[in-house]
């Protein structure tokens, strides 16, 4: 199962190698990781998408916290939590299709950020379903490139599922 | 008072309490060993960086307090990583200090320049390079308090030569602010009382202890909490010495090389008790055949060593010793205990038979055998000495047949099994413990990855005594090739190899060659009144095979006795 975890950490040179260490060396999947400063410049925040069985995740949780650098550690997908992410799409746009894509643009809430005779590049936020739909609307048009940023997320100020936090 | 940084280091060491240092100087570490010059910390000289690293974890082990090594930037430090990973696995305590390029020229290629910190962040507990000389003094007690504290490790902290010169002012930090690292200790009380219920409510229950108990000093308790709930117990490797080796609830070691008995008990135990042990592979076996009937406590300072391996039934996380502590203390007056030890009777009978079935031998053929020397270092050591050992058959041997009273008297690499350790581990730990009567049980083979030390123990008058089982194989791998690849000795036949006593002798140490029984016990009583290091070449039986032992893989159950 996938599951996205929030890890705070020390702002300190080499901890993100350490975190990304800490995956390839036991095997563990990363399917996506951002990080950035938090409001506390001598803390980061990653959010880090893995897979796998509950007793991967619950090694990878305690092998996360076991890291001197570690902070806290919650696993996000217990709680409720928003996700978010952010793709740039490079989209062939040309006759009839110009005003395709920027009618499914204006119904995703996308923005164009860069025009060319022939494409179009457009910013567009949401959950995964959103940018998976969006993404497959955008495909016979002839997307050229992507850029994804990586999930971020953020646990709920009022929880309606109990929440198991890992601290 | 502003102090260099060099300085500062040498200072800061002295803050810790730390007597000696192994080390090898090299070009960035100069402004270091010049301050060394005028004293203050006892540096030994060792011969290969690698040596270094295993006297400082010798060290560590034979005493619990921190092991220090110091070698240069490049390949000094290089050098060291498998005395780093050999530490690491085994929870050992030692810093490591490497001198590194300055920082002007860090990411350069610069001559004996290696992302030292990048090389061992997988094979240490945490790892510093220190970029400015005013995070010297705190960032040295760091990683000495990192090192002895939770779940020991090894720590490296790479110093590059410009902040030996920089200067600072001086002050060792009081306290430690380490925002991601607070150790359990205590283990939960409502835990700890559900163990305790499930533990009075078995009928078979197995003590299973691991290094654990030697590191957080838990062996006083252990043996408390043994006799107690008056319970059959087993150790790992690492284990050893944790309980009497001559208590009669003492099973022997579990696992691939483990006694019939104990590897019988923990597979047909309906309550396995599992205090500072982790559930290695050697020690399990087939993990789905592992103690399958068994409920499981597992007390382990380490939460990410509680099911890893094994589903358990009661996790406590906190030291063995705090837990014991506590466990005793509930236990002690329990009125549950009597009908307890009542319905053990059945299941203590069974372990006996077992016992008596197979115990520890093997067969006498006229040729000295290896586990003969083993038998006779412990009836003239009486168990009072540090033995450590290699890596193999010679360690499969010294586990087996000398029976370790006393924690930290057995010093050997566990869970890296790195050849090439014992005798520098041995100096480390004689440099520890002038007292003690100290010997390296090793192979022709191992004996050889490490044998340059000769000169560091004859340079310091370490007397330590070296034990080599001669079978002119790499025994082991040659076991498991007899054994498991149709007897094709594939490249561990040593053909050539040096005469071990003119060796010793070139290098001013004493030695001698056994190939008969009665020459062992003279032989030995000679070497321990050696104010020299020396060397004793043991003949023995070539094709002997450690027995019992289970198929790597193979449930624990499946052994081959003979």
């Amino acid at each position: 199962m996938r599951h996205t975890i929030s890890l705070t950490v020390e702002n300190k040179f080499g901890v993100l190698a350490r975190v990304a260490g800490l995956f390839s060396g036991r095997g563990y999947n990363i399917e996506s990781l951002s990080v950035a400063e938090t409001l506390d410049p001598l803390l980061s925040k990653m959010t880090i998408v893995t897979s796998g069985e509950d007793k991967i995740i619950e090694q990878i949780i305690k092998q996360l916290n076991k890291l001197i650098n570690t902070i806290k550690v919650t696993d996000l997908t217990v709680t409720d939590h928003v996700e978010r992410e952010m793709v740039l799409v490079k989209v062939s746009a040309s006759g009839e299709s110009r005003t395709e894509v920027l009618r499914l643009v204006d119904i995703f809430r996308g923005k164009i950020v860069d025009v060319s005779p022939d494409t179009f590049v457009i910013e567009l936020t949401g959950d995964e379903g959103k940018i998976q739909a969006v993404l497959s609307l955008l495909t016979p048009l002839g997307v050229k490139d992507i850029v994804r940023t990586g999930k971020v997320a953020m646990q709920r100020t009022i929880q309606q599922k109990k929440s198991q936090k890992t601290e | 008072m502003k102090m260099s940084g060099a300085k500062i280091f040498v200072e800061s060491l002295r803050k810790e309490g730390v007597d000696t240092i192994f080390g090898y100087p090299g070009g960035v570490v100069l402004y270091i060993y010049d301050e060394l010059y005028r004293g203050g910390v006892r540096h030994i000289l060792v011969r290969h960086e690698q040596g270094a690293a295993h006297m400082a974890d010798g060290y560590a082990r034979a005493t619990g307090k921190v092991g220090v090594a110091l070698v240069t930037s490049g390949p000094g430090a290089t050098n060291t990583v498998t005395g780093i990973a050999t530490a690491y696995m085994d929870s050992i305590p030692i810093v490591v200090f490497t001198g590194q390029v300055s920082t002007n020229l860090v990411g350069n290629d610069a001559f004996q320049e290696a992302d030292i910190v990048g090389i061992t962040r997988s094979c240490t507990k945490h790892n510093f390079l220190i970029k400015n000389v005013r995070d010297m003094a705190r960032t040295i007690k760091e990683a000495f308090y990192i090192a002895r504290t939770g779940r020991p490790g090894p720590v490296v902290v790479d110093i590059p030569k410009d902040v030996t010169i920089d200067t600072a002012e001086f002050s060792y930090p009081d306290a430690i602010d380490l925002p991601g690292y607070k150790p359990t200790y205590e283990g939960h009380t409502g835990q700890i009382k559900r163990a305790i219920d499930m533990i009075l409510a078995s009928k078979k229950p197995v003590i299973y202890t691991g290094g654990g108990i030697i590191s957080s000093g838990a062996a006083k308790d252990l043996l408390t909490f043994t006799e107690l709930l008056n319970a059959p117990i087993t150790n790992t490797l690492m284990g050893l010495g944790g309980v009497p080796g001559d208590h009669p609830l003492f099973m022997g070691m579990l696992g691939m090389h483990g006694t019939y008995a104990a590897n019988m008990a923990v597979t047909h135990t309906d309550m396995l008790i599992a205090i500072g042990a982790r559930f290695d592979d050697r020690v399990t076996g087939d993990i789905n055949e592992f103690a399958p009937d068994a409920n499981i406590v597992h007390i382990d300072i380490d939460p990410t060593s509680i099911s890893k391996n094994v589903e358990v039934d009661i996790p406590i996380v906190g030291s063995a010793k705090q837990v014991l502590a506590e466990m005793n203390r509930l236990l002690k007056g329990d009125k549950r205990l009597k009908a307890f030890h009542r319905q053990l009777s059945d299941w203590k009978a069974l372990i006996r038979k077992w016992q008596e079935a197979y115990p520890l031998t093997y067969k006498k053929t006229g040729k000295l055998k290896p586990q003969f020397v083993i038998e006779k270092l412990y009836e003239i050591t009486r168990g009072d000495a540090i033995i450590t050992t290699e890596v193999g058959q010679n360690q499969m041997w010294t586990a087996q047949f000398y029976k370790f009273r006393k924690p930290r008297t057995f010093v050997t690499s566990g869970g890296l099994g790195t050849m090439g350790y014992g005798f520098p581990a041995a100096i480390g730990a004689k440099i520890a413990v002038p007292d003690a009567t100290v010997i390296d049980v090793a192979g022709d083979g191992s004996i050889q990855m490490n044998i340059q030390e000769l000169a560091t123990a004859v340079q310091y008058k370490v007397n330590v005594i070296v034990a080599i089982l001669n079978n002119n194989y790499l025994g082991m791998v040659r076991q498991w090739q007899s054994l498991f690849y149709g007897k094709r000795y594939s490249h561990t036949h040593m053909s050539y190899k040096p005469d071990f006593v003119k060796l010793a002798e070139a290098y001013g140490a004493k030695g001698y060659t056994v190939d008969r029984e009665k020459d062992v016990i003279p032989t030995f009583r000679e070497a321990l009144r050696s104010k020299l290091p020396v060397l004793i070449d043991f003949h023995v039986e070539e094709e002997e095979d450690v027995y019992p032992i289970v198929p790597a893989g193979a449930s624990l159950k499946k052994m081959l006795l003979a």
